[in-house]
């Protein structure tokens, strides 16, 4: 219909002949199906560098911040470099889902989920820091504002330190709401779908007993607009506050009126660096290639050129102030002739190489469409922005304004257990949450599947802009088990668009079997396995079958294959048509012989 | 209690409780039915989607919500409960001198206030806004889902037609002429 239009020279959203239950259906196979083997590796050893990081923090808290390698001059360090680093990959989620809402950027879809997962983890890592680094962590509630024994001493509100509680608080707990009000309609779609009492148990309850009403969706849509124009504020204050803690002091370096645009840009550059991280990532493991596409990375990479270029001017503009102003002590700031010749000449360095020079590769488009690339680029980020921040607290403190308390800072295995701790505790969460949230929010990509997906795209260049595709495209449940069986089906010759049965469900197998060959093939391999009459027959649960989760019994279902009957008739000639046609099969009906597993299946 | 109060109610209002649940598989055709069946003066109750259909609340002809007001609202609350407790807290309970800058008057002193005054506001405006949500639309944990069809949040959209008072075999022609793909009758 027309009013799914969008350009034809913007590239498509979502790619493949997908319907809106191809996208449940996918959407929901990480959940609904089993952890492979490399998710249980990674997982043991994030959870191993968690337990690591509980051990020094319990080890810090009951010796105290001695443990760690601060010093009478540095007395910040890596505690405040690791808070500062996590709190700013924490402000790419946020983007994501309100500037760019606000901007109706249809791409942030298929990203915004796992961006608010990983800014609301992130932002859990960042506030252990300043919580340990009180030494008394367990009188951390001093910080807020409520009467208290000592007469009515208070807190004092005109410290950057207690804006910073407040920032940060008000900044997760406003994430958290709005990435869980934006999860409701996808975690009652995984209740819905799911066949085990357990989880449709527990998804009822995460979903909070969502039903889609009209009203509902009405009220929904405004919510998000709201959050979004309240959270855009909220996320540019963040790191701004964050940067105050700074920009307040009188230490060379860090009294820097340019901080706070400075460490805003910083962070939302150091946070697309951590999507692509986690997402390149996750839409290989998750099968999510069709939804979190190559134009998706590339849009990223250039929100991280735009952002590294802000922060590159940031750099060049404090090295020049720096060295115009003629002043002894700004000779060793982090952004000086002095630093990138002292002691700390490799942290410079290594700020240097990693935030301008690597990211610059990103202005060659083939290398900004490149997976590859973009992971390798964005890891380099990481661990420039790690630098940037060790730079500014590490270096300027090190070389203050009285030359006799100048001081090098070297960490304890404290400070590199607990930063380590975190890596893993964030890891831990990442991927408990990508094997049981909805990672992509799916209700959304259904709405823009029209104007924006591949095959919708293709059917408007074929046959123009007014073709109502309703009609010629009407979705029939390929699943026969799918649902009651409808009281009206006879009927169903009231619909023009359906009548011809056969044309849709052959459109609904094009995805796997495109060529004639490959017809030929499936055609004969059914002769021997015995084909399957929805009227008389009712599908059996493949997922039983060793190895099979939802996305594979779908494809199944497309070659024609729904009984554990079909399945015990096979025979090796037929395994080979299987692998052939089934990407990332790999021989695996051979290996778990499914034909014994269907015919014991077939016979309980 | 108040559930069953209103389904008590509703019952009354509706005193053969009869309802027509037509399931539609595309939402262009879903926006096309409803047009056609409120322009035949048949009576929508309800319609479940798996997405936000736009425009398809206009189209029912349900008000605009008011919780962007209510935001609003919240926002200035939480504006001035920062207000209240920083003048409280800093100018009246306490004043102290704090880096040659003394604490006499709140307006004096407001330009270091800024920041914890607009996180109150967004604080209040956010979180007592999809509270509001949640209680108006009726969800919280353990709420059970109410939708009468699973594939609801999948990819069908069912439409609620009131059949009180119709010839029911009409209606149903009427709805599978719209494009349903099932009419289920429920009494």
């Amino acid at each position: 219909m027309s009013s799914h239009y969008e350009a034809p020279i913007r590239e498509p959203l979502v790619i493949g002949d997908k319907t809106y239950h191809d996208i449940s259906v996918e959407i929901a196979a990480p959940v609904l199906g089993k952890a492979n083997k490399s998710w249980w590796i990674v997982f043991s050893i994030a959870l191993v560098a968690f337990l690591w990081g509980i051990g020094c923090i319990v080890y810090t808290v009951s010796t105290g911040i001695g443990v760690w390698g601060l010093n009478k001059t540095i007395g910040w360090a890596w505690d405040i470099t690791n808070f500062v680093w996590w709190v700013g990959i924490g402000h790419a989620g946020t983007l994501i889902s309100a500037v760019l809402l606000l901007f109706r950027q249809k791409w942030r879809m298929a990203v915004n989920r796992s961006a608010e997962a990983m800014t609301i983890f992130a932002v859990f890592q960042a506030g252990l820091f300043p919580i340990i680094h009180m030494g008394r962590p367990w009188l951390a509630y001093w910080v807020l504002p409520i009467p208290n024994q000592f007469g009515s001493l208070w807190v004092n509100f005109n410290s950057p330190l207690l804006w910073d509680v407040f920032a940060i608080s008000t900044y997760l707990s406003v994430s958290l709401v709005f990435w869980w009000t934006g999860l409701l309609p996808d975690f009652a779609m995984i209740r819905d779908k799911t066949t085990s009492p357990f989880q449709k148990k527990m998804y009822g309850i995460l979903s909070f007993g969502w039903s889609g009403r009209v009203k509902d969706w009405q009220r929904f849509e405004e919510v998000s607009l709201v959050l979004a124009g309240l959270a855009t504020p909220l996320v540019l204050s963040v790191h701004t506050i964050v940067s105050f803690d700074f920009a307040t002091s009188v230490v060379p370096g860090w009294h820097s009126t340019i901080f706070p645009p400075y460490f805003v840009a910083g962070a939302i550059f150091s946070g697309f660096a951590m999507v692509q991280t986690l997402l390149i990532i996750m839409r290989k493991v998750s099968n999510l290639e069709d939804y979190i596409t190559v134009l998706h990375i590339e849009y990223m990479n250039k929100v991280i050129l735009l952002t590294g270029g802000i922060v590159s001017v940031a750099y060049i503009t404090e090295y020049f102030i720096g060295w115009y102003s003629g002043s002894s002590y700004e000779n060793y700031t982090y952004l000086s002739f002095g630093a990138a010749t002292g002691p700390y000449w490799w942290a410079f360095w290594a700020l240097i190489t990693c935030n301008f020079i690597v990211p610059l590769t990103l202005w060659v488009k083939s290398l900004r469409r490149n997976i590859v690339w973009t992971f390798f680029v964005a890891l380099i980020i990481n661990i420039g922005m790690w630098f940037e921040r060790f730079d500014i607290i590490v270096i300027d403190l090190s070389k203050g304004r009285t030359p006799s308390s100048w001081a090098m800072f070297s960490p304890t295995f404290v400070d590199i257990g607990v930063f380590i701790g975190t890596i893993g505790f964030f890891f831990v969460l990442f991927l408990l949450y990508a094997r049981t949230f909805p990672v992509i929010a799916q209700a959304e990509v259904k709405t823009i599947l029209k104007s924006s997906g591949e095959m919708y795209k293709r059917l408007r260049a074929e046959h123009g802009d007014d073709f109502n595709h309703a009609h010629g495209h009407v979705h029939v449940d390929n699943d026969p088990s799918a649902g009651e069986p409808a009281a009206n089906e006879p009927d169903r010759d009231y619909l023009s668009g359906t009548s011809n049965e056969e044309e849709v469900d052959q459109s609904a197998q094009d995805a796997l079997i495109d060529t004639e060959l490959k017809r030929d093939m499936v055609d004969a391999m059914l002769a021997r396995i015995g084909t399957f009459d929805p009227a008389v027959q009712t599908a059996d649960k493949l997922q039983k079958l060793t190895d099979v989760g939802p996305l594979m019994e779908q494809k199944l279902h497309q070659l024609g294959v729904y009984t554990y009957n079909q399945i015990s008739n096979m025979s090796l000639q037929d395994y080979e048509v299987l692998n052939t046609i089934i990407d990332s099969f790999g021989d695996r009906a051979r290996r778990d012989d499914w034909a014994t597993q269907a015919a014991n299946l077939k016979n309980n | 209690m108040i559930g069953q109060l209103r389904q008590l109610i509703l019952k009354i209002i509706n005193m053969s409780g009869k309802v027509l649940h037509a399931l539609y598989t595309d939402d262009d055709l879903l926006m096309q039915a409803v047009k056609q069946t409120r322009n035949a003066n048949y009576h929508i109750n309800e319609v479940f989607t798996p997405f936000p259909v736009h425009g398809l609340d206009k189209a029912l002809g349900l008000a605009p919500t008011r919780l962007a007001i209510c935001s609003f609202l919240y926002g200035i609350t939480g504006l001035t409960v920062a207000t209240l407790m920083m003048n409280f807290i800093m100018i009246e309970d306490w004043p102290q001198d704090i880096g040659g800058k003394p604490s006499f008057s709140y307006i004096q002193n407001m330009p270091a206030f800024v920041p914890i005054m607009f996180e109150l506001t967004v604080f209040f405006a956010a979180h007592l806004m999809v509270i509001t949500f949640y209680m108006r639309s009726k969800i919280w944990p353990f709420k059970k889902a109410e939708n009468p069809d699973v594939r609801t949040t999948d990819d069908h959209f069912l439409v609620e037609i009131d059949a009180a008072n119709h010839d029911i075999d009409r209606l149903t022609k009427f709805l599978y002429d719209t494009g349903a793909s099932e009419i289920k009758l429920i009494e």
